[in-house]
């Protein structure tokens, strides 16, 4: 490691930044006009109808004693969840809401501008996400950068990611120019099964969506069903989110930033020009 | 210790100010006619995409017996007040009338025995509110298409709006009187009928007696209950407050296909 030099390479291609922030904007509104629409009806089922009486996960608010509180129902288990799901707000002027307002757009509960908030994203989304991958297919930036290549899936190399990873150990030099087998695994899961899944099951829940592909309702098991997937798979991308921004936290918040921004990321190179 | 702490206070101040400052603007552009007639203008692209890439007569699923709700849930009003809607529901709706007019050549005035006497669709579909449970029943109706054209719609004649007998929320300038409008597109749908059945039985009050609406590819508030008259229309902008509907005039969308 004689003389280590850092030297910024170009790392992510313009359409790659520009999509990711669109996402990050349509993704959040998405969520938090979402939470405020979930607040309408805030209780899940399984299959094509409601079973009023036994959804499978319901947040409200009851009177408990003298004192209302909110209480979160998952299968046959319930919690007090006073302050954040199902009653909230400031104490002494707290609602009976599903989530807390500063969670939702908007940030009082309205089933009508919340809906138009999430479909003008929702829009926002999808041509985002279809110029993402004709770009990425036709450019080959998703079977180049994304598709882990044999050497990747060896299990000794996988089982190395995942070790160098639990300690926060990452490649520095010329590695560092392309993902890593857990990366490349993370992001497909989300370009290819995730953010789908979410566009997919929010079309079940139109009625003239689902005239032209029954299909598809019946794929994923009903229009309740499909309502149960979208939020499940809407706090999956939500639980990547964090852990996403954690390991760009980890590895070097401004270095990654930097590289999400103008494309230029910064590695470690010895004055020889090999990896450090 | 305490740098670290005060650094971390610093930051989840900062974020959290960052957060509120980003949700008042959110909630800015929703209070602001423009700002939420931009995000509205996603309803446009949606009615298109939706009639361009479906087929306009594409059916919407219909279930089995055994899919039926045991637990229908009536939404809107379910037992209307109005004097003349109760003077009818006294007499068990022997003295109702629906009035078809506006843009036709032939107004019609039909009874329920009329109505009954026509020929009949059953279907059992999925009704799915805006709020986003759904719930199956059995309707039986007659066809709105046959109707019209028995009314004879006149050319310019582009929406059929629907009054009802029921005020859901008191007005002092009566635009609390529910109302519906749909298209030319999803009146001649084979599957959109004036129903005056549910599940076998006569349409309980809950959910619309005598007549309702079933617009089975678009949302629950367009299912119009206590439907006393149909008026074949070229716009329905002077009507109420203009929205086209109850629900439209307060903030919903007109097309609710989605």
């Amino acid at each position: 490691m004689a003389n280590p030099q850092k030297v910024l390479v170009y790392r992510h291609a313009a359409v790659t930044r520009i999509t990711h922030w669109i996402n990050v904007l349509a993704l959040t509104l998405l969520l938090m006009s979402g939470l405020n629409i979930f607040g309408a009806h805030p209780a899940l089922y399984w299959g094509q109808k409601s079973t009023f009486a036994r959804p499978w996960v319901s947040i409200g608010a009851e009177m408990k004693g003298a004192d209302m509180v909110g209480v979160t129902q998952i299968g046959s288990a319930r919690f007090n969840t006073t302050g954040v799901l199902g009653y909230s707000g400031k104490p002494g002027s707290r609602e009976p809401v599903a989530f807390p307002s500063w969670a939702t757009v908007p940030s009082e509960r309205d089933l009508a501008d919340s809906r138009h908030w999430h479909f003008f994203f929702a829009w926002l989304f999808v041509l985002n996400g279809l110029v993402y991958w004709l770009v990425g297919l036709s450019r080959g930036h998703i079977v180049k950068d994304l598709a882990p290549t044999k050497a990747d899936l060896k299990p000794k190399n996988v089982w190395h990611e995942i070790v160098t990873h639990a300690q926060l150990k990452f490649p520095k030099g010329e590695d560092a120019r392309h993902y890593n087998v857990l990366q490349k695994g993370a992001y497909l899961a989300v370009i290819a099964i995730l953010l789908p899944l979410m566009v997919l099951t929010g079309l079940c829940m139109s009625p003239g969506f689902d005239a032209g592909a029954p299909w598809l309702v019946d794929f994923f098991g009903g229009r309740q069903s499909a309502r149960t997937i979208h939020f499940l798979t809407a706090f999956s991308i939500v639980g990547f989110i964090l852990l996403h921004l954690f390991m760009v936290v980890a590895s070097g918040t401004w270095n990654n930033i930097r590289s999400m921004i103008t494309g230029r990321y910064a590695i470690v190179r010895d004055k020889t020009g090999g990896a450090a | 210790m305490s740098l670290s702490a005060n650094r971390r206070g610093w930051l989840r101040a900062g974020l959290a100010s960052a957060g509120a400052l980003v949700l008042g603007a959110c909630d800015k552009i929703t209070n602001s006619p423009k700002g939420i007639a931009v995000l509205q203008s996603a309803e446009g692209l949606t009615r298109r995409a939706q009639r361009l890439l479906i087929n306009r007569k594409a059916l919407a699923r219909e279930f089995a017996p055994a899919d039926i709700s045991p637990d229908f849930r009536p939404n809107g009003s379910i037992d209307p007040q109005d004097a003349d809607y109760l003077a009818l529901k006294a007499k068990a709706f022997a003295d109702y009338r629906l009035v078809i007019d506006g843009l036709v050549d032939k107004p019609l005035s039909l009874s329920l025995a009329d109505l009954r006497a026509l020929p009949s669709r059953t279907q059992i579909t999925r009704h799915d509110c805006v709020e986003g449970w759904s719930s199956i029943a059995k309707w039986t109706g007659t066809r709105l298409g046959p109707l019209l054209d028995q009314a004879g719609l006149k050319k310019n004649a582009r929406y059929i709006v629907f009054h009802c007998g029921d005020t859901l929320e008191e007005t002092l300038d009566g635009t609390g009187v529910y109302y519906e409008s749909i298209d030319l597109i999803d009146a001649y749908h084979p599957q959109t009928i004036l129903a005056y059945a549910m599940n076998d039985r006569p349409l309980p009050v809950a959910h619309g007696a005598p007549l309702r609406l079933r617009v089975e590819r678009q949302l629950g508030y367009k299912q119009a209950k206590y439907i006393m008259r149909l008026e074949a229309v070229e716009d329905y902008r002077h009507l109420g407050r203009g929205g086209g509907g109850f629900w439209e005039d307060r903030g919903y969308e007109w097309y609710a296909g989605i």
